[in-house]
């Protein structure tokens, strides 16, 4: 009789032991991935140098993980021996060694549930204390034993007949989970949620639309602000040196057609920066007033250090879907750049407080309007990642136009409540890029081009390299300085999600979801 | 939000439409002369870029008939319009209300009263120049003939008699959505011309007019030139005459699929 190999009976320590303070300092540990974006400032970026371009040729499958029914988006957690992955509705604990299940929870779907808008899909969980939380489609906000995936508190978020769903990762900060909601195309009112990591319970709601009497209110006419949309369905950061959370909005309800929401409609198409501790509104940042286009702000919100006209600034960085790269002052919310980094036909450029200059005739019509970029934005969900290495802001890029359709919008609960639509630009018209920024100025340093637009987004690391996917289902490596292609794997399926790093017995690898699998790859040889 | 919400085409890849499909909708009665010219409206700008102004077809189906094969009645229509048609070009229109699908199915019903286009051409005529013109080395046709160029079992469904004629005399001006030829010099010099076959950001797949398959990895070509509108495909303008060419079409559109 043999016994297992030596490796397998190292001590796997399941149990996530996963303080507050622990995630604070993710930057120290680059062994494990403990958040959606791996630290809390969005960088997306792995310390680990051990796979560098001189290398990555001898980067091969280490194994791979087969969903149970659906695609997934994911991007995993990686912490203490364990990968926690995701898809609708269920999270699965892995042994990282083998990729083989160690627990796996499942919430059924409800029947008459619809996902109005986009795809049954999640994009990952958080990790605080022992407990390991995912949002779901009919909108619970759920708490799992690290260990054994057993439900330490489960929290109604809203309710998922009138169109509310979950499908991005929450964060955890110092004692809370934070959520935001989808719905935007179903006429919601979005909002921002905390609640207490011990307990399960409440401790905040923030409004994305304010009621009346709040200040905001006044951008809104009649009663379009009980279906003004505004929902925050991509994952947040955090500065917690400020104490401040950094959440995106998306797009006013009706999407379409404006007509019966005249004014700008706060906070949607904007960013608003949140006091942890009450979900008191320190500031917001409006980048699409009255938008028409469907072009939610909820990408990435990247915390980094900048020198902007000679002054080093704490800055949030961020490649709107609008076609706009804008730098701000993230202690006071303070307009201090923004520069197209895509093809962008709706607006003459911002003005000095940051504000569009719009086209004419640039909105939607009953016979199409073309407009760059398309709905889905010069870039959407998917992560952008900065480089300390090389200070490099990195942005998957969508070039495409649409022509956008104004039609009717009628609001009946849990329906959709759009009011129009697009017609995209598609086939040889259309392309992507992975682009390099100076995140001082937005001007470009690099691009790799890509065959269509994509929707996966980066990962760069300390060895030199960004890691990126495409529609066609190549996984890739590309030289962080200049954008030279040195590595390719095709994973068989569109890719729509996120790479990450981390440690197997002091080994980097790197680890993606592509279709319905997550992909995880190691260097072979010496 | 609408992440994904997106572009028609990509929502059309995912099976979570047909999870989703909105209740179940009436037909609203008494629609008026705004209502039609309305679902005209709505036909012109999101489907036409498919399906033609007249619905005569395209890269879509032609729809300018009594029955079609994906809406035997308006119900079936109305499902066909919200929910697309899965592993097809066909997307769904979560974008128009449930009202504004029933203004479409109403013109698209209207299309179909139409005369049924009177041909002037044979089809019998035109199956025997199909043999004896060489179409069929390139063509199959119910499962017989040479694999060069596209299948053509179904091609009378899906194109109009104007398209199928204009494939025939000026097949450049005519080709299908993504086809294209290539002309690719590797960095050892080897040369080869053919059709693209798939593509990605990394390789590119081949068939040479010899009908062999070539897999290129892009960094290993010296060079990659597209070579829009050139096509195996030869012109008939001066091989046929035109009652020949009549005959061809009538043939063509008669092609509706396997029985």
């Amino acid at each position: 009789m043999r016994f297992a190999p030596a490796s397998f009976l190292l001590p796997c320590l399941l149990a996530a032991q996963v303080p507050y303070e622990r995630i604070v300092k993710a930057d120290g540990e680059p062994g494990v991935w403990l958040t959606y974006s791996g630290n809390y400032q969005g960088h997306r970026y792995s310390q680990l140098a051990q796979i560098t371009p001189a290398n990555v040729a001898r980067l091969h499958t280490v194994w791979v993980y087969q969903t149970q029914n659906n695609r997934t988006e994911v991007s995993p957690v990686v912490v203490d021996g364990v990968m926690y992955v995701t898809e609708a509705n269920n999270v699965t604990a892995l042994d990282i060694h083998t990729g083989r299940s160690l627990w796996s929870w499942t919430r059924p779907i409800p029947k008459d549930l619809q996902t109005i808008g986009f795809g049954r899909t999640n994009r990952g969980v958080a990790v605080i204390d022992e407990l390991v939380v995912v949002g779901t489609l009919d909108a619970h906000l759920v708490a799992l034993d690290a260990k054994t995936g057993a439900v330490r508190w489960d929290a109604e978020v809203a309710d998922y007949k009138v169109g509310h769903c979950i499908t991005g990762a929450p964060i955890a900060v110092d004692g809370k989970l934070i959520t935001g909601v989808s719905g935007g195309e179903a006429g919601i009112r979005g909002f921002i949620d905390a609640y207490d990591a011990k307990s399960g319970k409440r401790a905040w709601r923030f409004w994305t639309i304010p009621g009346p009497g709040e200040p905001g209110h006044e951008t809104w006419t009649g009663d379009a602000w009980k279906t003004g949309g505004g929902s925050t369905w991509v994952s947040g950061t955090y500065d917690p040196e400020l104490k401040l959370i950094y959440w995106g909005v998306g797009n006013p309800g009706p999407d379409w057609n404006g007509d019966s929401r005249p004014g700008d409609n706060l906070y949607t198409c904007s960013l608003v920066a949140l006091e942890a501790g009450t979900g008191k509104l320190r500031w917001y940042f409006q980048f699409t007033p009255h938008d028409e286009h469907d072009w939610d702000a909820t990408e990435i919100p990247v915390l980094i250090n900048a020198t902007v006209q000679g002054q080093q600034r704490k800055v949030m960085a961020m490649a709107n879907r609008n076609g706009f790269y804008y730098l701000l002052d993230r202690a006071t919310g303070e307009f201090l750049m923004g520069t197209p980094y895509a093809k962008q036909t709706w607006a003459k450029g911002l003005d000095d407080r940051g504000r569009p200059m719009v086209v004419p005739n640039s909105t939607p019509s009953v016979h199409g309007t073309l407009v760059y970029p398309s709905l889905q934005g010069a870039t959407n969900w998917f992560s952008p990642s900065y480089s300390p290495q090389t200070n490099l802001f990195y942005v998957a890029v969508r070039e495409m136009g649409s022509y956008y359709y104004k039609g009717e919008a009628e609001y009946k609960p849990g329906t959709f409540f759009a009011g129009g639509g697009e017609r995209a630009l598609d086939g040889d018209e259309a392309w992507g890029a992975i682009r390099a920024l100076n995140p001082a100025t937005g001007k470009m340093t690099w691009e790799f081009r890509l065959k269509s637009p994509p929707w996966a987004g980066v990962l760069s690391t300390a060895g030199g390299l960004v890691f990126g996917g495409s529609n066609e289902g190549n996984f890739y490596a590309l030289d962080a300085r200049n954008g030279k292609p040195l590595w390719d794997f095709q994973t068989g399926a569109s890719m729509e999600s996120n790479p990450i790093s981390f440690l197997i017995d002091g080994k980097q690898h790197v680890a993606v979801a592509a279709g319905r699998a997550v992909f995880v790859f190691g260097l072979t040889g010496n | 939000m609408s992440r994904v919400i997106a572009s028609i085409w990509f929502l059309c890849l995912l099976p979570v439409q047909a999870q989703t499909a909105p209740a179940q909708s009436t037909r609203p009665a008494n629609l008026t002369p705004e209502d039609l010219a309305r679902g005209k409206q709505l036909f012109e700008a999101q489907c036409a870029p498919c399906h033609g102004i007249q619905g005569t077809g395209g890269k879509g189906a032609n729809l300018a008939r009594p029955t079609l094969k994906h809406a035997a009645d308006d119900d079936a229509l109305f499902a066909t319009i919200q929910n697309g048609i899965e592993n097809t070009g066909m997307p769904g229109t979560w974008q128009m209300t449930d009202r504004e699908v029933w203004l479409v199915v109403a013109h698209v019903r209207s299309l179909g009263r139409v005369a049924v286009e009177n041909l002037p051409g044979n089809p019998v005529e035109g199956k025997a120049l199909f043999a004896s013109r060489g179409c069929a080395g390139c063509h199959i046709v119910e499962g017989l003939g040479g694999n060069l160029g596209p299948e053509l079992t179904e091609v009378g469904a899906r194109r109009s008699a104007e398209r199928l004629r204009q494939c025939l005399l000026e097949p450049g001006k005519a080709l299908p959505d993504g086809f294209v030829m290539v002309h690719a010099v590797r960095r050892d010099g080897f040369v080869l011309e053919g059709i693209r076959v798939n593509e990605d950001s990394f390789s590119i797949q081949l068939r040479d007019l010899a009908n062999r398959f070539y897999s290129l990895r892009k960094q290993e070509l010296q060079t990659l030139e597209y070579q829009p509108g050139a096509t195996p495909m030869p012109s008939y303008r001066d091989k046929l005459s035109g009652i020949e060419v009549d005959h061809l079409v009538a043939y063509l559109a008669s092609l509706r699929g396997q029985r």
